[in-house]
């Protein structure tokens, strides 16, 4: 099996690398047509339109930022020539401004040159009166965005920024031509359905057909700023069908060359995969699947102080519970299981990007049943006669809740039993999704109200900056009546050195130094075993064997290189 | 020999209970007695044969994951590799719980309804715009609301799995009668106008009397059709409740659930939804079955022909 993997990893290296030296020279859409298919189809090319994935990316094809997030999560400039940092005097000391300089020479897909004109217009449309554009809050804090010459913009905002690329950066912010939308500002700008169907771009590809929720044609942008790129000629984004019908027809059938988002079990897409026809690519964001603590009392006889800061758990407010709780899980079987190639161990809440990465909590890498039991009996809980620990007449026995869903409900199965090998007593409970999600203040089963003891779910912060999601679990983020059972700091963790380190990170602005802290406060959490990760999950795509440069990408768009895809030729 | 046939001429024959001849007219229904032995075959698998298989229905066997068929998994193991043997018994046992139960409930409150609607013009208007009013709401957030409510005062009262049982099927037996209702209050109407209603009345038969002794037997069989019915009814909506996160939790096998669990898997594992499946529907054709055969051997027209 390794050997035969092995085999076959250089076979596709030594193809790839013969097909990548005639790719270097190839002329602009010289490898005819590319087939892309996404199962669930785009409504629109315009991003500032939709906050839905499938619209972003596809609008990626076509329209660019000043600036994208490679495969790593580190930002790299597209339409700008660099990428303004506080020591390359790009942003002021102040952290207030930030000054892009736009590469030379770019031309719209019609022709027209790209100036900060349209740079300042974007900024003007998505923040137009009554506009209700998806993408605004990349544009907070912004006062105004200075034109200061033909390629130079300075973006202004009201409060220092230690972290400046929400504007114009990524694949959610991109650079719309001004004379195109200039008439579709405020309420205008969903009827402009022309516009926003087949926007002018600086991207590899011009729309020429689109089709809603159905079908884009695509066709290689004679202006493109690199003569040689894209190799395709015309592409089609196919959207419709569901997940497996959209993988088979890339790893299976080989219709397609490149299927998005593949939410399969493992041995389904294992399955597809042993067909030959493609490779699954999988990319790591910062999702990561975890169970969470409740710190408090979920006891309904408590009434309205239930699950609230006022009644400390009165199990799991000890350390070496929580602890035992989290040493009894292996979670490399958890992976195996439900993830396959799309899931990862990992230790930590904030697993990415490679900066903010604590490996202070490895240990829980392996799965330790026996310290567990030594640890609670240490602490003096004893096996009761029933197989259930027991100190002062309270009984370890839990309820672990999570949303309805076949992997979670599988997880939910495993990890009761490892933890009644410890002499816990766990009670399961699964709630529908779009109940536990849901965030009605009315119902007893939400997420945030937690009236449970352990619930398990996935989350991830946007874009590569965790400041916004690490301070959620400052004392103030707490779900309770007063916020109306809103806020995400589900376990109620509450201490002042964490709130201290949320304080500090808000006004960092070097790099370096908000990494320590991130990590910092990451390894607080882990330590005091507030939150028990499990799996670090991926996305999953599927690539033709035919189709080469396909990098994927968690940060930005998959499609991000597009440009840079091939045919790999026989 | 000869003295048993003397004592059998000599002695005046014993008044035979009706319900030999019902047997006897059962007895000549194939399918009904297929039926029968199936659902008693079943009932005794499912509540005895644990004590046989005594594999625990949630026991994660890591090695055994996605085994097929062996001498130590008769039916192969689960994803996780869990018995499916025994979990299609340990499912069985609730699932047909719940099924009998909730039907029983739904067939008493609905034959309820509709005897008195039926035969009390009175009371008709009023009790038919209840079952309208039922009818119409819609029935999952309802039943969303009433398991909201109830299931946490239920589980303290009576434990975990009564509380949740309990609460199941109540559930659905209270939001499946309406049907049983509108069917016999319509058979209940036809009837009070016959003759021998009307003969039973006019010697002085009270009202009581009359209902117990000369309609509900004769809208038994109606009544024995709804009831086969409900069962499945009954066996799915736990299901679908088990599914959306509201009946059981979610490790405690039910045969809805079962379905459900493996249906992601059908290509791969076809099995998985096969013997849930097929329990699921020869346990309804049996009740099926069994239902007509009763309905034709309570119905003294056809007895004895």
């Amino acid at each position: 099996m390794n050997i035969k993997t092995a085999l076959m990893g250089t076979v596709l290296g030594t193809v790839a690398g013969f097909a990548m030296a005639p790719a270097a020279f190839a002329e602009r859409g010289s490898d005819g047509h590319v087939n892309i298919i996404y199962w669930q189809a785009p409504s629109t090319m315009n991003p500032y339109l939709s906050g839905g994935t499938k619209e972003l990316e596809v609008g990626s094809l076509v329209l660019e930022p000043l600036a994208r997030y490679d495969a790593e999560g580190n930002m790299v400039p597209f339409l700008a020539e660099s990428v303004p940092t506080v020591e390359n005097g790009g942003v002021s000391e102040d952290l207030m401004n930030v000054t892009w300089k736009l590469k030379e020479g770019l031309l719209w897909s019609d022709g027209k040159p790209l100036t900060s004109e349209d740079v300042r217009f974007t900024w003007e449309y998505c923040t137009s009166e009554g506009g209700g554009c998806s993408q605004s809050e990349k544009y907070n804090d912004v006062t105004d965005v200075e034109i200061v010459d033909d390629l130079t913009v300075i973006v202004h905002f009201g409060v220092p920024k230690p972290f400046p690329y929400g504007p114009f950066v990524g694949n959610q912010a991109p650079i719309i031509q001004k004379a195109q939308f200039a008439d579709c500002t405020g309420e205008a700008m969903a009827s402009c359905t022309d516009q926003n169907f087949a926007p002018i771009g600086t991207g590899p590809f011009v729309v020429d057909e689109f089709k809603t929720n159905d079908v884009v044609s695509m066709s290689a942008n004679p202006n493109y700023r690199d003569p040689a790129k894209p190799a395709f000629a015309t592409a089609t984004v196919k959207g419709g069908g569901d997940a497996a019908a959209a993988g088979r027809s890339v790893l299976e059938t080989g219709e397609f060359d490149y299927a998005w988002n593949l939410q399969l079990a493992p041995d389904v897409l294992a399955d597809m995969e042993s067909k030959g026809k493609g490779k699954l690519v999988s990319a790591f964001g910062t999702l990561v699947e975890r169970i969470m603590v409740n710190y408090t009392d979920p006891d309904p006889a408590l009434g309205d102080k239930r699950a609230t800061a006022a009644h400390p758990h009165p199990i799991l407010s000890d350390k070496s519970v929580r602890q035992a709780l989290s040493m009894a899980i292996d979670r490399e079987l958890l992976v195996e299981i439900g993830y396959g190639a799309a899931g990862k161990v990992t230790c930590n809440v904030l697993p990415a990007p490679a900066i903010y990465a604590s490996t202070a909590n490895d240990a829980c890498m392996v799965q330790d049943i026996e310290g567990a039991k030594a640890l609670l009996e240490a602490d003096g809980w004893v096996m009761g006669s029933d197989g259930i620990r027991e100190k002062d007449g309270k009984k370890l026995s839990l309820l672990f809740q999570t949303s309805t869903n076949a992997v979670r409900q599988d997880f939910q199965a495993i990890i009761k039993q490892w933890w009644n090998e410890i002499g816990v007593e766990v009670e399961l409970r699964n709630i529908d999704s779009s109940v536990f999600f849901g965030g009605d203040a009315g119902s007893p089963d939400t997420f945030q109200k937690f009236f449970a003891d352990v619930e398990m779910y996935a989350n991830n912060f946007d874009g590569t900056d965790p400041e916004a999601y690490m301070a959620n679990w400052e004392c103030k983020q707490a779900p309770r009546p007063e916020t109306q059972w809103q806020g995400n700091n589900m376990p109620r963790y509450c201490t002042e050195e964490y709130d201290a380190l949320v304080a500090e990170m808000a006004k960092t602005g070097d790099l370096e130094k908000r990494a320590e802290l991130a990590k910092t406060m990451n390894d607080m959490l882990m330590q005091d075993y507030a939150i028990i990760p499990l799996v670090y999950r991926g996305r999953v795509s599927a690539a033709s064997n035919t189709l080469g440069g396909v990098e994927i990408n968690a940060w930005d768009s998959e499609l991000w290189n597009a440009a840079d895809w091939y045919r790999i030729k026989e | 020999m000869s003295d048993a046939t003397v004592t059998t001429t000599v002695k005046p024959k014993a008044p035979r209970n009706q319900w030999w001849d019902v047997w006897d007219q059962f007895k000549t229904h194939k399918g009904a007695m297929a039926g029968l032995i199936f659902f008693v075959f079943i009932v005794l698998a499912v509540y005895l044969g644990p004590f046989l298989w005594k594999i625990d229905p949630t026991y994660i066997d890591f090695r055994a994951r996605n085994q097929g068929p062996s001498l130590a998994h008769p039916f192969g193991a689960d994803q996780l590799g869990r018995d499916i043997l025994a979990r299609m018994l340990a499912g069985g046992q609730v699932s047909i719980s719940v099924g009998l139960t909730a039907m029983i409930l739904s067939l008493v409150l609905g034959t309820f309804v509709g005897v008195l609607a039926g035969y009390w013009k009175r009371l008709d208007g009023m009790l038919m715009r209840l079952t309208d009013l039922f009818l119409a709401l819609p029935l999952l957030p309802l039943l969303m609301v009433i398991i909201m409510l109830f299931r946490d005062p239920l589980r303290k009262m009576f434990g975990l799995e009564a509380g949740i049982f309990i609460l199941i099927v109540f559930v659905i037996g209270i939001t499946s009668w309406m049907q049983t209702a509108r069917i016999v209050r319509g058979d209940v109407l036809a009837l009070k106008e016959r003759e021998y209603v009307l003969a039973a009345r006019s010697i002085g038969t009270p009202s009581r009397r009359v209902v117990l002794r000369h309609i509900l037997p004769n809208i038994m069989s109606p009544i024995m059709v709804s009831a086969t019915l409900g069962i499945a009814n009954a066996i799915i909506t736990e299901s679908a409740l088990s599914f959306l996160g509201l009946g059981f939790p979610p490790d405690y096998p039910t045969w809805g659930r079962l379905l459900f669990d493996a249906k992601d898997m059908i290509q791969q594992y076809p099995e998985r939804v096969i013997w849930p499946g097929l329990a699921i529907s020869l346990t309804v054709l049996a009740v099926n079955y069994i239902g007509d055969g009763l309905r034709d051997a309570l119905d003294p027209r056809i007895r004895g022909r």
